[in-house]
């Protein structure tokens, strides 16, 4: 039994990111600290999702990307105030539009229905695509020009429905679930490396869609200012309560100094207190979630579900000789996994407090979280987790930790040393190295990662 | 009516582009589709190869370049592309041995090799970024241009010109000379015929005693001389900015796949098909159709059937089609 | 002792044994025939005599030489051909292809054994330019034989070479295997067609659980009431 190996392995590893965010905290600053630390939260949430794909199911989805800014979306959507002027001006040709596309739709399916397979069934369909495609533009063109002209420097775009914005962490997840439905019930036959290409794919269209479609999204002009789960710093500057708390705290240190740099000092003390504190509000709910899914993840992988779901990524075949559904169980696993990811897209557009399509970049949003789950351990829940604290931490301190290295190396080589300016220019760019580097060394030496899958023997051997 | 103008308009802005576009897709698209056919996975590193060979291309190029070397009217680059082939060959060599290798005697499954071909995409990424920086780089230099678009118009009086730029010139020519000595290679040549045969049948191909270590070897160095070409065409054309590299990788898995996956003639049809799909579909006809259109009946709109920003959407949604049409691609690739 | 022999062969596949003291030898120009029930492990004894199964007892020899640990490539080397039961051609590569490289190890002029495959099956030379995977059943087949024939080697082993052909094919492959053995090679074929194939057997085994239950000359065993019963439908 490794159960308790891997116990023994996964506190000692938890300890030591422990160590290394406390001492993010102690040399940069303990709001660095947090930042970084709610970071990972959401990463690992993140892996959690990819980690039910592929460590449940074996499911290659290299689309995570799209998954999470749907999310992203979603927190725009649900938050937003909508703008009603824009609403006006082209919201209802808009539909309008969409609406003919729908009977579009049903006009194709009918056509395929009525008419018997030959180039008289392709002509007429392609017909109907084209004569579709065009109605369908004659409204859109000119309501997305309406709605885009609208107050185009901070509006230009439909709004959203102006709900709360912890809202949207469950439309996040829906919204990512209803995509992951359509593309499984096209993409999911295929065999892995498909499934792949067709996942990259998908991803990158929907950040195209995001970035292109102002109406929807302001496109890359970004939705800033969404709303927050949270106090603003600023009206926590302002609240006695808060105030008289930091105070309090401080008591020690403020009374040593006099009334007047008392005042500034306490100022300042709030001032730093109240970023801090917004932070702790982030990583209370983000732990609340990550608790939440982490717990149903390690339920569902150890009950009936799970155990079917395994035996069916290790021999598909005789699972489904043995009467399984292989393809409705891989669809269901998708759905599940992509709307954890589409939550956790939705918790980080929540936390910047913005919408900003031109982010989204497959190596930070997909790849990233790959290496996060093959590092931490396919199959291991606690070990997606794992994965997502380390290699966030190794990501972000990658850059302040190779600038410091070749500083230090390159000291000797003089201030202006061309190769050394050149060296410092580009040692941020050494994580993306360090994060191959880490990649190709777990899987070629520890390819069960950190924290191994927990293969329970039935049999009691 | 202008019909005259209306064909020069769609040679400048669709049919020229395409087909240097569509040339160096095929070009990276050949070696996606033979990593393939003898290693059997799809390599998400073959967009930051080729930004590598381009890469060291153009270092090769300044070296050149200071040296005081030039070919002019033809750019550096072209003399620089020796050196630089050697150089990108030796890395992927290198990178076989010390990664692939591995997991070929495993019989890994394809998933693990294309998490390994990740891997591998962070590492050159890095090293991009590290060697070069993610700026822009311009490196052509000989003469800009075969046909300047005024010189057209001096010499035609067409009110449009048609303007054919060295880099397009030179793409599709080395592109006809490398894919003619890559089939003669592959049709004619022992070496070539016993990579076809490992791609066809790895089993069979082990009993005629056919080396496997050795089909894998060839194909790697003609993936790299490939990728290192194309990369260089490319960022030659449109010059070389490290990131848009992976953006080509889902037109290249389109191209190849499109083709039939495994099949060099399917990876060459496809690169045209994915090119041409792409320009024509985000061209904006609406001069083209003034043109042809009676006076005073001129389109309002730029007439274009997707804004360019969803070029990618396109390649994608053509490999979707051809896959629902015929699920081994154009050419009949391997069913799998 | 026989040119190719296993003898006391034991093994299978992870676990449990499959083979159980089996015992196959055939000399140079004879046609030697595993036949047995579904599961008797007539395709496992081929593949432990070519090396594709690891033995855990027992040995084959070629020749006088021990060749038990030589891999299935030393082995085609060493003189032995395998035709396997599928995928057993290029199907995108020409008939001639198909040909050059079953002759991939010879550095030596091929075209004479080219034009003796073409002599055994002249269909192929027909057919020469035209891609494997479009010819007939039986014609793949011929292409597969004649692909394992380009080595000059000293035996031939076919896996199951009848195995969905119709019946005229199926003689006329035999037919043609009588006069592959009578250039001097040794012959192993493994056979669903019982009946067809010990006609043409000089010898047969007829292995059950992995051991062989009757061993001998091919018109013997036809007559045998016993395998006639249990084998050739009465």
């Amino acid at each position: 039994m490794n159960l308790s190996a891997n116990a023994r392995r996964a506190t000692l590893a938890f300890m030591l990111i422990a160590i290394m965010l406390v001492a993010v905290g102690v040399i940069q600053s303990w709001a660095v600290m947090l930042t970084i630390f709610n970071l990972c939260l959401i990463s690992s949430i993140m892996a959690l999702g990819v980690n039910i794909q592929w460590g449940y199911a074996g499911l290659f989805n290299v689309g995570t990307m799209g998954f999470a800014a749907l999310g992203g979306v979603a927190a725009m959507l649900v938050s937003q105030e909508p703008v009603i002027a824009a609403w006006h001006a082209g919201g209802w040709k808009l539909l309008l539009s969409f609406v003919s596309l729908v009977l579009v739709i049903f006009l194709v399916a009918i056509l395929y229905g009525k008419i018997k397979k030959g180039p008289l069934r392709q002509l007429a369909i392609t017909g109907a695509l084209v004569l579709g495609y065009f109605l369908f533009r004659a409204f859109f063109d000119p309501a997305s020009d309406a709605i885009e002209a609208i107050d185009p420097a901070v509006a230009g775009y439909l709004g959203g429905m102006g709900l709360p914005i912890l809202l949207s962490w469950i439309a996040g997840g829906v919204l990512a679930a209803g995509a992951a439905w359509i593309i499984g019930r096209i993409a999911l036959g295929l065999r892995s490396d498909y499934l792949a290409i067709a996942t990259l794919g998908i991803s990158e269209i929907i950040i195209a869609f995001i970035k292109n479609e102002d109406w929807l999204t302001r496109g890359v002009k970004n939705v800033t200012g969404l709303k927050r789960p949270v106090p603003y710093e600023i009206d926590l500057q302002k609240a006695d309560w808060f105030i008289n708390l930091v105070e309090s705290l401080n008591h020690g240190t403020l009374s040593q100094f006099g009334a007047d740099d008392r005042s500034a000092m306490l100022r300042q003390m709030v001032i730093e207190a109240s970023s801090i504190f917004v932070k702790l509000c982030y990583a209370g709910l983000f732990i609340a979630v990550l608790a939440a899914i982490l717990t149903l993840s390690v339920k569902a992988l150890d009950s009936p579900w799970g155990r079917m779901m395994r035996a069916i990524r290790d021999n598909e075949v005789a699972a489904d000789a043995m009467g399984k559904n292989v393809t409705r169980r891989h669809l269901q696993v998708f759905v599940l996994g992509s709307a954890v990811v589409g939550l956790a897209g939705a918790m980080l557009t929540t936390l910047d407090g913005q919408l900003t399509p031109g982010t989204y970049q497959p190596l930070r949003f997909t790849f990233l979280i790959w290496v996060m789950v093959i590092v931490g351990g396919s199959g291991n829940n606690l070990g997606a987790v794992l994965g997502g604290f380390l290699i966030w931490l190794v990501w972000i301190e990658a850059e302040p930790v190779g600038v410091w290295l070749i500083d230090n190396l390159t000291a000797g080589l003089g201030e202006t040393s061309p190769v050394r300016l050149h060296l410092m220019e580009t040692a941020q760019h050494m994580r993306v190295l360090v994060m191959g580097l880490v990649l190709l060394t777990v899987m070629r030496f520890h390819p069960e990662g950190i924290l191994p899958e927990v293969v329970k023997r039935e049999e009691g051997d | 009516m202008d019909i005259l103008n209306a064909l020069v308009l769609l040679f400048n802005y669709i049919i020229v582009p395409s087909v240097a576009y569509g040339s160096q897709l095929a070009l990276g698209a050949l070696g996606v589709t033979l990593v393939y056919g003898t290693l059997r996975f799809a390599n998400f590193a073959h967009g930051e190869l080729m930004a590598f060979g381009a890469m060291i291309t153009i270092l090769c190029t300044w070296w050149l370049q200071s040296l005081g070397v030039s070919i002019a009217p033809l750019p550096t680059a072209l003399l620089a592309l020796g050196p630089a082939i050697a150089v990108t060959v030796a890395i992927v060599l290198i990178t076989d041995r010390t990664i692939y290798r591995f997991y070929r005697e495993k019989r890994s499954a394809p998933a693990i090799y294309i998490i390994a071909s990740i891997g591998v995409m962070f590492v050159m990424n890095g090293l991009i970024r590290f060697i070069i920086g993610p700026s822009d780089r311009a490196f052509g230099d000989g003469q800009r241009y075969i046909i300047k678009a005024q010189d057209f118009r001096d010499m035609t009086g067409l009110s449009e010109g048609l303007g054919i730029k060295t880099s397009q010139g030179i793409t599709v020519l080395v592109t006809l000379f490398l894919v003619a000595a890559l089939f003669w290679f592959l049709q004619k040549t022992r070496t070539g015929k016993s990579m076809r045969a490992y791609a066809d049948n790895r089993d069979l191909a082990l009993l005629s005693g056919i080396n496997p270590e050795r089909v894998v070897m060839y194909s790697w160095i003609i993936t790299a001389a490939l990728a290192t070409i194309a990369g260089a065409l490319y960022g030659l054309d449109k010059s070389f900015k490290p990131f848009t590299y992976f953006q080509l990788l889902l037109p290249l898995f389109a191209a190849a796949i499109v083709g039939g996956i495994g099949k060099p003639v399917g990876a060459i049809v496809g690169g045209f098909v994915i090119a041409f799909s792409e320009v024509t579909i985000t061209y904006p006809y609406k001069k083209f159709l003034t043109y042809l259109m009676p006076e005073g009946m001129q389109p309002s709109g730029l007439l274009q059937l997707l804004s360019t920003d969803y070029k990618f959407a396109v390649s994608f949604i053509i490999l979707v089609i051809v896959l629902m049409v015929t699920p081994t691609g154009i050419m009949k690739g391997k069913t799998v | 002792m026989s040119y190719l022999s296993g003898t006391n062969m034991r093994g299978g596949y992870g676990g449990a044994d499959v083979l159980h003291g089996c015992e196959i030898s055939v000399d140079k120009g004879e046609v030697a025939v595993i036949l047995g029930p579904n599961g008797a492990g007539k395709s496992t004894a081929m593949k432990a005599i070519f090396g594709m199964l690891e033995l855990r007892e027992g040995n084959v020899t070629l020749g006088g030489k021990d060749i038990t640990k030589l891999s299935p490539q030393r082995r085609v080397r060493e003189g032995m051909a395998m035709v396997p039961q599928t995928n057993n051609i290029f199907t995108t590569m020409t008939v001639e292809e198909n040909l050059e490289m079953g002759a991939f190890l010879r550095r030596d002029d091929i075209r004479e054994t080219i034009a003796r495959v073409y002599n055994l099956f002249p269909i192929l030379a027909e057919k020469r330019h035209q891609d494997a995977g479009e010819l007939s059943g039986g014609q793949r087949q011929q292409v597969a034989v004649g692909r394992a024939l380009m080595t000059q080697p000293d035996v031939l082993m076919l896996d199951e070479p009848t195995a969905g052909v119709s019946p005229i094919v199926m003689n006329e492959l035999f037919d043609r295997i009588l006069e592959v053995k009578k250039t001097g090679i040794a012959i192993l074929i493994v056979e669903q067609n019982a009946r067809q194939a010990l006609d043409i057997a000089d010898i047969g085994y007829v292995l059950v659980n992995g051991e062989n239950k009757f061993t001998d000359n091919g018109q013997a065993l036809l007559q045998n009431p016993e395998v006639r019963h249990s084998f050739l439908g009465g």
